[in-house]
């Protein structure tokens, strides 16, 4: 894993957003998409994190980065406290911390060329000089999968999966140590994936990244993760080492999820836990356990009081007040 | 075999030109057919022509493209013989597509709402307060949760996954013949997925849609599909059912794909991978586009490969189908 450096420090981070209503759009409520978010990663490590749609990740990561401002808590970027670094002084650090937008289509200019979006980091923060500049963009297209001549055209003209490697591509530009990847693979077939997996894996032995890898796809994440970060509804449910993790889940949700996930073989039949229950909204979240509405396990208590996250085992981490009591057993195979 | 069919694709090619004039072959050639109330799946690589197909089926391609040949019949009739009034009317009704990219559906200055009232308005004659109530319902269907709200809301204050589900809901608002999905369920979580795929599936029982997916993703492919069309380099390499695909395919490429997929039930470290990269369009190889990467070529892949018939309608395109057996034993 790391080298035990601390690299990222998020202490109760929130972000709520105003629901605004009627003709003079007053607020009327508020949107929690982040509530009380806590935890650490360390320097070359890879932390998974998952969640159903709409639990918070990208509110999370786009917030860690800044580019939202934080309702309450703290972030500590290389010990150094970011939360309300004015923008000046937010400049040189923005260089170290990029981010893989989850929509490629939104997150390029449509009107730059290729070279153009590529080069404005690199010239921004002087990255390569000049002259390199050229050769600089071409290495970083081929490193991503893509051929050298397409430098001179525009987004549209790529398929999805082309313009996902090239946000890719201008994230890694400017060898930063911390990148947040939103969904980055999800529009590469499975052989791209593997090679821009194992490219992002290259990378990172290379210029010692850091990645907090946000994904749905379980089996991505286990390739790539040192940990998994589990979220439901704006708050951490689970936090621990992968091998832990897929081998024994504690977090019921956690548990409902590695069920659901389908298997590439028409042979091979599962037992899916299917969560009953409407999802609940970030406007009005369940009380006690949010995850009591929809959780097989849930008891009296559950709906009173929310479970705190503690650790059970070393380095394993879970809010529920029931933890291990919906096992994986009798679903695979 | 004689299935009735829907949508039969027949020699489809869709060509680009870039900036400098050069023709880009996107599409080259590309047959296929659906059949009522089944699904297809439309599988291959990255840029291999995926969403260039499924667009040009609904003759939406871009400025800079053409359909340059072929024909598009959905029940009979030739989709790029109607004119534009005509064909307004089979996009959306007849025919609907979930994008790829959510963002290049949905408008940015309209509440989600607005824009899948309008959709039903446009081919239902039905109140505007009757398309609200069914609006709100088809969001509920979709997942989301606390839907009356999340109408009024813009598209920007969605989450990836909910805009990806408000265009679902939108799509499939007006109960199409055929629903073209596009990567459907890219930005969900397993577990909503799964929800995604039961609706579709009941949709499918109750008004015999039928499905065109273009996935990446091969769980989704076993779970759902009922045949499979594999691409490579805006060419179809292979075509058969699920079971031939997964389990008896013969074309390289599709062996290839198969062995690059990550498992949660079998455990592996590095993951296999097609050595070298995709060909762009502008310096696809001679022959068989597969060239360069594939494992059995050898000089006669320099020519156009042949059309293999293995029965049942599974079909592949290559010059050692035969070759290619004796190697499924290795997984
Ligand atoms: N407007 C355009 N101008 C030029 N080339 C284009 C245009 N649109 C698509 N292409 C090219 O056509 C090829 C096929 O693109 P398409 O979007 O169909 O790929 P795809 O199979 O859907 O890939 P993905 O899985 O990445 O979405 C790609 O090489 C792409 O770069
Ligand atoms: N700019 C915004 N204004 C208002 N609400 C927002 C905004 N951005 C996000 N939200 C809300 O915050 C919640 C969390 O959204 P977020 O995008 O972080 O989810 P996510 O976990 O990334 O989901 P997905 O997997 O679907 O991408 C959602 O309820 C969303 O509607
Ligand atoms: S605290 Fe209760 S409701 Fe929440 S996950 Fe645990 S058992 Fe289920
Ligand atoms: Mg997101
Ligand atoms: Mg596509």
């Amino acid at each position: 894993m790391g080298n035990g450096e601390v690299l990222l420090r998020v202490e109760n981070l929130k972000k709520y957003f105003p629901l605004r209503a009627g003709v003079f759009k007053k607020v009327v409520g508020w949107i929690r998409a982040v509530d009380g978010v806590s935890f650490e990663v360390f320097s070359g490590e890879t932390l998974g994190i998952v969640g159903e749609s709409g639990c918070g990740k990208s509110t999370l990561g786009m917030t860690i980065l800044r580019l939202l401002e934080p309702t309450e808590g703290r972030i500590f970027f290389a010990g150094q406290d970011i939360t309300r670094l004015p923008p000046a002084k937010l400049r040189p650090i923005r260089k170290d911390m990029q981010m893989i937008f989850q929509d490629p289509f939104s997150s390029l200019n449509p009107r730059m060329t290729i070279q153009a979006i590529l080069e404005e980091g690199l010239r921004v923060h002087r990255v390569v000089p000049r002259d390199a500049m050229q050769k600089e963009v071409e290495m970083l297209l081929e490193r991503v999968g893509l051929s050298r001549d397409y430098v001179r055209r525009f987004p549209h003209e790529f398929s999805g999966g082309q313009r996902q490697r090239i946000s890719i591509a201008r994230a890694i530009a400017l060898r930063p140590r911390l990148v947040i990847a939103d969904e980055a693979l999800s529009s590469l077939d499975v052989s791209v994936r593997a090679q821009v997996l194992n490219l992002l894996q290259e990378l990172k032995r290379e210029y010692s990244l850091t990645y907090l890898f946000i994904s749905h796809d379980l089996a991505v994440v286990r390739q790539i993760s040192h940990r998994i970060l589990v979220m439901y509804l704006g708050k951490v449910v689970e936090l621990a080492p992968k091998e832990a993790f897929f081998a024994r889940p504690l977090h019921p949700y956690s548990v409902a999820l590695i069920s659901a996930v389908p298997i590439p073989d028409p042979g091979v039949r599962k037992v899916r836990i299917i969560l009953s229950g409407d999802v609940p909204s970030p406007l009005h979240p369940p009380s006690g356990c949010r995850f009591h509405t929809r959780c097989p396990r849930a008891q009296e208590i559950c709906a009173m009081t929310e479970p705190p996250l503690l650790e059970v085992e070393p380095g394993h981490f879970v809010a529920c007040h029931f933890p291990g009591s919906l096992t994986l057993e009798g679903t695979s195979g | 075999m004689k299935e009735p069919v829907l949508l039969e694709v027949r020699n489809l090619k869709v060509y680009f030109r870039n900036d400098e004039g050069l023709e880009l072959r996107a599409v080259d050639g590309v047959s296929f057919t659906v059949p009522p109330g089944k699904t297809v799946a439309l599988v291959g690589e990255s840029g291999c022509g995926k969403s260039v197909t499924a667009l040009a089926i609904l003759r939406l391609v871009e400025a800079n493209g053409r359909i340059a040949g072929g024909e598009v019949l959905f029940e009979g009739k030739n989709l790029l013989a109607l004119s534009e009034r005509e064909m307004q009317r089979v996009r959306g009704k007849e025919i609907a597509i979930i994008f790829q990219e959510p963002s290049a559906a949905l408008n940015p200055v309209y509440t989600v709402g607005e824009q899948i009232v309008e959709a039903i308005l446009l081919h239902q004659s039905v109140s505007r307060e009757k398309a609200r109530a069914l609006a709100e319902e088809m969001l509920h269907l979709v997942g989301i949760p606390e839907p009356r709200k999340r109408l009024n809301e813009y598209p920007h204050e969605l989450s990836g996954g909910m805009k990806q589900r408000a265009m679902i809901a939108m799509a499939l608002s007006c109960r199409p013949k055929l629903l073209i999905a596009d990567e459907p369920t890219t930005s969900l979580d397993v577990t909503i997925q799964a929800q995604i795929l039961e609706l579709l599936r009941e949709l499918q029982r109750q008004i015999g849609m039928a499905i065109l997916l273009i996935t990446h993703d091969l769980g989704i492919v076993a779970d759902m599909a009922d045949e499979v069309v594999v691409m490579y380099a805006g060419k179809v390499v292979e075509r058969g059912t699920k079971y031939d695909i997964f389990k008896r395919c013969r074309h390289p490429y599709t062996l290839g794909l198969l062995r690059s997929v990550p498992r949660l039930d079998v455990d592996e470290n590095a993951l296999a991978s097609i050595p070298g990269f995709v060909p762009d369009p502008l310096h696809f190889p001679e022959g068989c586009r597969f060239r360069g990467r594939c494992f059995l070529e050898d000089e006669t892949c320099a020519t156009e490969p042949p059309e293999v018939a293995l029965g049942d309608g599974h079909v592949v395109y290559c010059h050692h189908a035969a070759l290619s057996e004796v190697c499924h034993g290795e997984r």
